[in-house]
């Protein structure tokens, strides 16, 4: 196989015919290109809509309270209720699989009445009393000053983390933002930070628009006691929500009193699932991809595969000289299906490093453009260029194995006849 | 070293079948220059690609140097010809993309030896046959009887026991017919054994024997007086 003098034979017999070995070449060159291409547009796209599925961490939902719909233990359905503080310590130590538990109230919301008031200037923002946890379950870039900790927490502090349109709308430029204060819905709090949220979904401008203040002050600032309004629960990566969101409801239901078939009190939305759809939609568009392209690489590899069988019937006198010269059939094989792969390979390296600078282009020009919309960063991974090495390897060698049978098949006392 | 008895050989032709060979006895000795002739259908070529290893007799004995030739599969049937044939062919049959020294060490490829070996062997065999300023040139840049003295060259290469010319001057001129003829006698001189087929008379002439099929048999086998080919340039 790996024989110097074999390898001469190769190359002589592909260089006594320039032209044909090039347009032969072409057609996997081609094929290859095209699902490199392929793939790597698909993996544009994923990476696209993955960035606007903002960078929440995925194995998550969102829990929040509604009205009951069937009667329990002498309560009536339609009835209102809400989390308690709690239920959350209850489902942290039940479910150990629980990464992140963070519990929420919420004022206002986005194009509510004006509740936050600066000075003369006036916004109607969303409030969120959150725990430190939730910059976990969902990242934001801190561009100024910090985010809630524990201290806020325990310590009741009057503090707010603010988005960058909040801070827009209150203040005038250049103005100082860390350590002034705002008043939401009469109550001061001091501004601690700012913070902006990269890659929003469509919600880009309502996360603009929040502020965030520790839970604690919250609730007594606003009177919610103990209550909770919502929850975002993320497990850890090797347990997946959707499997234990059941166990956190039957939970949730037996403390609050709710009838066990009552799945409508409870109101939910599973990221998990959400996300788990759309990488399946992009597990198919890639499988689709490496089909696609696999199929015009076979024309490619058909037509090595025909320029092979030319080649052996143009070479039938030469194939039979050198058997009556003493080569085994194996070497005529060998020498045939050889030649066949490394047409193969070389034309489909070729093909992936032409794939390769196209790529190249679209990231440049992507760069100079700045984002587009559900489209971001098209690559391919090693991993990806190993498979369509291999793909093309095992095609050369199907693409030499008629033209190789061919050339045996042929009595060498017969082969010589020919003229 | 060749014994043949009572060989055979017919072909299927559709429906009716074509006896070839009827009973063919022959035998050459070490040193032997044979001439085979016969007209067309004579069954010389059959004989020839059988003695080739090409080919397969129905039935009847061959012995190559005692050693016996039969149930051939391809690969033994390779490596024998390797070992204890040289062919020569009427149309030469180099191969174009190579040039002359590349062909001569063809046979010594298929050997397995090393490619300075094969080289030198191959350059001291064209030097043999004359060629040795040529052995960079392409087989379509050499003249019909220097293609044939390749030929030859590359025939000899693999030290063969018996050389196998068929029609060898076949597609040669008078002129360098002889000359190609004067280079087999010499290596005859040498001691080698060669078996040419050919339809020429002053071919023939040229050989120490000359043996006549006809229909399938032998119908004269007779020693002749050789005639040296530079006697007749």
């Amino acid at each position: 196989m790996f024989n110097r003098d074999r390898w001469i034979e190769i190359l002589e017999a592909l260089n006594s015919n320039k032209m044909r070995t090039l347009l032969t070449a072409f057609g996997v060159f081609w094929g290859i290109t095209i699902l490199v291409l392929l793939l790597a547009l698909t993996n544009g796209l994923k990476n696209g809509v993955s960035a606007d599925f903002g960078n929440f961490a995925t194995n998550s939902m969102f829990m929040w309270s509604r009205r009951t719909s069937i009667p329990y233990k002498g309560l009536p359905k339609g009835r209102r209720f809400d989390f308690k503080l709690e239920d959350v310590q209850l489902l942290k130590e039940k479910i150990p699989a629980l990464k992140y538990i963070s519990p929420r109230n919420q004022l206002g919301g986005y194009n509510g009445a004006n509740n936050v008031t600066r000075k003369a200037k006036t916004g109607a923002f969303s409030i969120y009393g959150d725990y430190p946890e939730f910059i976990k379950q969902k990242p934001m870039d801190i561009t100024e000053g910090r985010y809630l900790n524990y201290s806020d927490i325990h310590d009741n502090r009057k503090v707010a983390v603010i988005g960058i349109d909040v801070v827009k709308g209150l203040f005038d430029k250049n103005e100082k933002i860390i350590g002034s204060y705002i008043k939401v819905n009469g109550v001061n709090f001091m501004v601690i930070g700012t913070f902006r949220i990269s890659n929003g979904k469509g919600d880009r401008e309502e996360d603009a628009n929040s502020i965030f203040v520790p839970f604690t002050a919250f609730s007594q600032a606003f009177n919610r006691a103990d209550n909770v309004g919502w929850m975002a629960i993320t497990a850890y990566d090797d347990v997946s929500i959707t499997k234990i969101k059941p166990q956190i409801f039957d939970i949730i239901k037996s403390q609050r009193k709710i009838h066990p078939k009552d799945d409508r009190a409870v109101g939910h939305f599973d990221l998990a699932k959400q996300f788990a759809k759309i990488t399946g939609l992009f597990g198919i568009l890639t499988v689709v991809g490496y089909f696609v392209g696999s199929l015009v690489l076979l024309s490619g590899v058909i037509g090595i595969s025909n320029i092979m069988l030319i080649v052996v019937k143009e070479r039938t006198k030469e194939i039979g000289v050198r058997r009556a010269l003493g080569a085994s059939p194996l070497n005529i094989k060998a020498q045939i299906l050889q030649e066949s792969l490394l047409l193969t390979i070389l034309s489909g390296l070729v093909g992936v490093s032409f794939a390769a600078f196209v790529i190249w282009i679209m990231n440049y020009v992507l760069d100079l453009s700045g984002p587009v919309e559900n489209f971001a960063n098209p690559s391919v991974s090693m991993t990806t260029v190993i498979t369509a090495l291999v793909i093309l390897i095992v095609s050369g060698l199907l693409a030499g194995l008629i033209p190789a049978t061919r050339a045996v098949q042929m009595k060498p006392i017969d082969a010589l006849r020919i003229e | 070293m060749i014994e043949i008895k009572d060989l055979h050989k017919s072909y299927q032709m559709g429906s009716n079948s074509l006896h070839v060979l009827k009973g063919i006895n022959f035998s050459v000795k070490e040193g032997e220059l044979v001439s085979i002739m016969g007209s067309s259908g004579s069954g010389k070529s059959t004989f020839l690609n059988i003695l080739g290893m090409l080919d397969e007799a129905d039935k009847g004995a061959y012995f190559l140097d005692n050693i016996p030739i039969k149930d051939l599969n391809e690969k033994i049937a390779a490596r024998y010809r390797n070992k204890f044939l040289g062919f020569i062919f009427q149309s030469f049959n180099l191969i174009t993309y190579k040039n002359a020294i590349d062909n001569v060490a063809m046979p010594l490829y298929y050997q397995g030896i090393k490619r300075r070996e094969r080289t030198e062997k191959a350059l001291h065999y064209l030097e043999k046959v004359g060629l040795a300023d040529w052995a960079t040139h392409l087989p379509n840049e050499l003249s019909g009887g220097q293609k044939q003295r390749v030929a030859i060259a590359r025939a000899l290469a693999s030290e063969p026991k018996v050389l196998l010319a068929d029609e060898p001057t076949g597609a040669l001129d008078t002129k360098t017919s002889y000359e190609v003829m004067e280079l087999i006698q010499g290596i005859n001189d040498e001691g080698k054994t060669i078996l040419i087929v050919t339809h020429e008379e002053d071919i023939a002439h040229m050989t120490k024997r000359i043996v006549n099929l006809k229909d399938g048999v032998i119908i004269d086998d007779t020693i002749v007086e050789q005639v040296r080919a530079t006697a007749n340039v």
